[in-house]
C-alpha cells in the first residue's frame, strides 16, 4: 500500500505479515505482538529491518524495552473514532524516546492526519484515492497550535511569552 | 472579560475554514455521513428531529453585549428567531441549514464566540459560576483556569478521539453554583493556610443512565499543575475508558470499576513524568490572563439601603424582585441581577431575538455591556449600580424578564425534550409550563421557598433531574408518555442523587403530585428549612404517601 512519509508518496519497504499465518524467510517484515512474543529470538536472527503492529487495545508500554529492535511501529485505527492511538503515539514519541517510523494504519482519513502528525506519527497508510492531496490539505489546516505535542510545533502559549 | 489576541482569532477563522472544507466534502459526498458526524459534533452541530441544531459556547457564562447581538443577529437571519440557552452554558439553535453553518460560524467568530468542542467526544465547553469575579463569597475569580482550559482543550491531537463526551466545570466559591460534582473533572477552589489558591480536583461525577457524584481524587492541586494533571487524567481515561459499549464510556463508569485509588494511582504514575514539564502553567500567562477579567473601574458609591428600603416599602412588586431575583455584589453601591428565563407559561431558556438586543442595550445601559448565562438557564446583569436598580426593573418587566423567580420552584431547569431532541423519549417543555402555570401565585411560591425542579426528557438527563430537588424523568412506556419522580437531589457542594418516589405519573398528575409534594412539605417542615432540609430529614415514606395513597408500598 501506498505510504506517505515524510510528506512524500513511498512504497513501503517493509511486508505487513502480521495477519499471515506464516512469516516469509526473509525482508524487512511488520509483525503482530503475538509473532514478536511467540517467534523474538528467530526474528532478532534474520538480521533484517523489523517492525511491529500493535492493536488499539496494545498499550505500547508491552514493547517499550524492545524498542530498540524495531525500524517501524505501526499503530491501528481500526476506527477512526478510536483514539486510543494519539495516546500511544505520544508515549512512544515522548516516553519511551522512540525516534523510529511511526506509522498510522488502517482507518487512516484526511481530517484527523493532523491529530495524527501532532502526536508524533510520520507515516500514514491513507485511505484515500490521492493520499498525498490529503496530507497537504491536513497540514494546512492550522497555524496556530494550543497544547504541546511531540511534534514540538510552538504552542500560542510560548509564541505569546518568548523572550 | 476575555479577549482574543492574535492567534486565538487566527485560530478560530482557520477553525471555521476548515469547517467549511469538511461540509463541502459533505455535499460532494467525498465524506460519508459516518465519518462527517464527528466532525459536525465537534463544531456544535446536531442533526435533531426535524433540522441541524447547532450549539454555541458561551465560555464560562461569561458573553459581551456585542456578542448577545450577534446571537440575535443569527436567530433571525439564519433561524426561527429564538435560541434557547442550556444547563451547559451553550445557546442552540434549532432550525439550521448544513450549508450556512460555515457562514453562521464565521459571523460568530467575528465577535470571538465559536461553536468548537460544544458536543462530540471530547472536552465540551468549560462551564463556570455565573457570578465569577463578583461574587462576595468567591475565593479568587476562576475564569482564569477557565480560560487556561479552554485554550488547552480546543483540538488537543490526544484528546479529540476520547471513549465519550468529557465535561469540565470550576467554581471559585465554597457555595457550588456550577454543579462541579455532577462533572466528569470539577474544580473546587480552596485558600491553604498561607493563603494560596489552589484546587480540590473531583473526578468521575456525571448524570445520564447511571449517576455519580464525583469523587475527591485530589485534594489539593496548584494551580500550577492544573493543565498537567489535567492531561495525565485525561489521557489514563482516553487509554483505558470503554469503546465497547457507549453507555458504559464515560470516566465515571471507569473511575468506579477501578475504584478512585486505582484510578489516582495511575494518573499520578504519569503525572509524575509531566508535572515539571511544558505544561506547567507559568506566572506570565495567568498575569495576561488575569488582567482581562481584573474588575471594571467601579464609581466610589456607598449602598443604597435607605433608598431601596423605601422604593420597596412602596411597591411591594419590586420588593418581591429585589428579594429575589438580586443578589449581593463585592461592591458597595452595586448589585448583581438575575433575568429570569422562566416566565410563567414559557419554555425555560428560551429567548427572542428582539429580546437578545434588548438585553444586550439594558447590558450597556445598566451592567457595563456585560452578561452571564447560568447553567439553570437564567441570564444574569453583574455589576449594576443599585440607584438604578428600580429603573432597569421596569424595563425588565416590560420584556418579561423580571419574573420573581430564582430558586423558586418555578425556576425550573428543562431541556428541549421530544419537541426538539432526537434522543428525547417524551417531551419536558409541557411538563414545565404546566408546573408554571400551576404556581403563579408569587407569595406562595415565597412561602415554598428554595426550590429546584430539574426535567429530562430522557435518561440522558441534560435537565439533570437527578439532582433537583423534584426532579421528573420523562419515559416512554408502550408509546405513551410517563414521568417518575425523584426527590432529595442537589447539586450544590453538598450534591446528592435524588430517590425515586415511585411508578411514573401520566403528564396531566403532574402539577397535582408536585402540589401534594409541596403540601406535605409545608406541613412538616422546621423553622428555616428548605424542602431538601425537610426531605433530608424526614425521609421519602411521607411524600410517597402524599402521592400515592396507601398503594404506595405496591410501588
Amino acid at each position: 500500500m501506498a505510504l506517505v512519509k515524510n510528506g512524500e508518496l513511498v512504497e513501503s519497504s517493509f511486508v505487513d505479515v502480521s495477519a499471515a499465518e506464516a512469516i516469509p524467510p526473509t525482508g524487512a517484515v511488520i509483525v503482530s505482538f503475538t509473532q514478536w512474543q511467540a517467534q523474538r529470538d528467530a526474528l532478532l536472527a534474520r538480521g533484517t529491518p523489523l517492525g511491529i503492529r500493535l492493536h488499539s487495545d496494545q498499550a505500547p508500554e508491552v514493547i517499550a524495552a524492545d524498542l530498540p529492535h524495531f525500524a517501524v511501529v505501526a499503530l491501528e485505527f481500526p476506527k477512526f473514532r478510536d483514539g486510543r492511538a494519539y495516546s500511544y503515539a505520544r508515549l512512544l514519541r515522548e516516553r519511551y524516546g522512540y525516534k523510529g517510523e511511526l506509522r498510522a494504519v488502517g482507518d487512516v482519513l484526511l481530517e484527523q492526519l493532523f491529530f495524527m502528525l501532532r502526536t508524533g506519527f510520520d507515516a500514514f497508510e491513507i485511505t484515500s484515492a490521492d493520499p498525498l492531496r490529503d496530507y497537504q490539505i491536513a497540514l494546512a489546516d492550522f497555524s496556530v497550535w494550543y497544547q504541546p505535542a511531540a511534534d514540538g510545533r510552538p504552542t500560542a502559549m510560548q509564541l505569546r511569552h518568548r523572550k | 472579560m476575555y479577549r482574543y489576541d492574535e492567534f486565538d482569532e487566527r485560530f478560530v477563522h482557520e477553525r471555521v475554514t476548515q469547517f467549511r472544507r469538511q461540509v463541502q466534502r459533505r455535499l460532494k459526498g467525498e465524506l460519508t455521513e459516518d465519518q462527517f458526524r464527528p466532525l459536525r459534533l465537534m463544531n456544535g452541530l446536531y442533526l435533531q428531529l426535524h433540522a441541524y441544531m447547532l450549539r454555541i459556547n458561551v465560555p464560562y457564562g461569561t458573553l459581551s453585549s456585542k456578542q448577545m447581538r450577534k446571537f440575535a443577529y443569527i436567530a433571525r437571519t439564519y433561524d426561527k428567531n429564538y435560541g434557547h440557552f442550556t444547563t451547559r452554558q451553550n445557546i442552540q439553535y434549532n432550525w439550521i441549514k448544513l450549508e450556512q453553518t460555515p457562514d453562521i460560524l464565521k459571523h460568530l467568530a467575528d465577535v470571538e464566540v465559536t461553536g468548537i468542542q460544544s458536543s462530540g467526544n471530547c472536552v465540551r465547553n468549560i462551564t463556570s459560576d455565573q457570578y465569577a469575579g463578583r461574587a462576595k463569597d468567591e475565593l479568587a475569580d476562576p475564569r482564569i483556569y477557565c480560560e487556561l482550559l479552554r485554550q488547552y482543550s480546543f483540538l488537543h491531537p490526544e484528546f479529540s478521539y476520547l471513549p465519550r463526551k468529557f465535561k469540565i466545570a470550576v467554581t471559585g466559591s465554597p457555595n457550588d453554583r456550577a454543579a462541579v460534582a455532577v462533572h466528569d473533572i470539577g474544580l473546587r477552589m480552596h485558600k491553604n493556610e498561607q493563603g494560596e489558591i489552589g484546587f480540590e480536583v473531583l473526578v468521575g461525577g456525571g448524570l445520564g443512565r447511571t449517576p455519580y457524584i464525583g469523587q475527591t481524587i485530589r485534594k489539593w492541586l496548584a494551580p500550577e499543575h492544573l493543565l498537567s494533571y489535567v492531561e495525565s487524567i485525561l489521557r489514563i481515561y482516553n487509554m483505558q475508558g470503554r469503546r465497547d459499549n457507549i453507555h458504559k464510556a464515560r470516566i465515571k463508569i471507569i473511575v468506579n470499576q477501578m475504584g478512585i485509588d486505582k484510578y489516582r494511582e495511575l494518573v499520578d504514575q504519569d503525572w509524575e513524568f509531566t508535572k515539571n514539564g511544558v505544561l506547567k502553567v507559568p506566572d506570565e500567562e495567568v498575569a495576561r490572563i488575569n488582567a482581562y477579567f481584573a474588575a471594571p473601574t467601579y464609581e466610589k458609591l456607598a449602598d443604597q439601603t435607605a433608598a431601596l428600603t423605601k422604593l420597596r416599602a412602596g411597591d411591594k412588586a419590586f420588593d418581591r424582585w429585589l428579594r429575589g431575583n438580586v443578589i449581593e455584589h463585592k461592591v458597595p453601591g452595586y448589585a448583581i441581577v438575575n433575568l429570569s428565563l422562566k416566565a410563567p407559561g414559557k419554555a425555560p431558556g428560551d429567548i427572542t431575538a428582539d429580546k437578545m438586543d434588548a438585553v444586550a442595550d439594558l447590558a450597556d445601559r445598566y451592567s457595563l455591556g456585560e452578561i452571564r448565562v447560568s447553567h439553570r438557564q437564567n441570564l444574569v446583569f453583574v455589576d449594576v449600580k443599585q440607584s438604578e436598580l428600580y429603573e432597569l426593573w421596569h424595563k425588565l418587566v416590560d420584556l418579561e424578564l423580571a419574573t420573581p423567580n430564582l430558586g423558586l420552584l418555578t425556576d425550573i431547569i428543562c431541556c428541549p425534550g421530544l419537541d426538539f431532541c432526537a434522543l428525547a423519549n417524551a417531551r419536558s417543555i409541557p411538563i414545565a409550563q404546566d408546573i408554571s402555570r400551576a404556581f403563579t401565585d408569587l407569595d406562595e411560591l415565597q412561602k415554598i421557598g428554595q426550590f429546584t425542579i430539574n426535567i429530562s426528557g430522557c435518561m440522558n438527563a441534560c435537565g439533570h433531574h437527578h439532582v433537583g430537588h423534584i426532579g421528573i424523568l420523562g419515559v416512554d412506556k408502550r408509546n405513551e408518555e410517563f414521568f417518575q419522580l425523584t426527590l432529595g437531589g442537589s447539586s450544590d457542594q453538598r450534591a446528592s442523587l435524588g430517590d425515586r418516589l415511585g411508578p411514573g405519573l401520566p403528564q396531566s398528575e403532574i402539577p397535582a403530585a408536585i402540589r401534594k409534594i409541596v403540601d406535605t412539605y409545608l406541613v412538616v417542615r422546621e423553622q428555616g428549612e428548605r424542602f431538601l432540609d425537610t426531605y433530608r430529614r424526614i425521609g421519602i415514606e411521607p411524600f410517597k404517601r402524599a402521592v400515592y395513597g396507601d398503594q404506595s408500598q405496591a410501588a
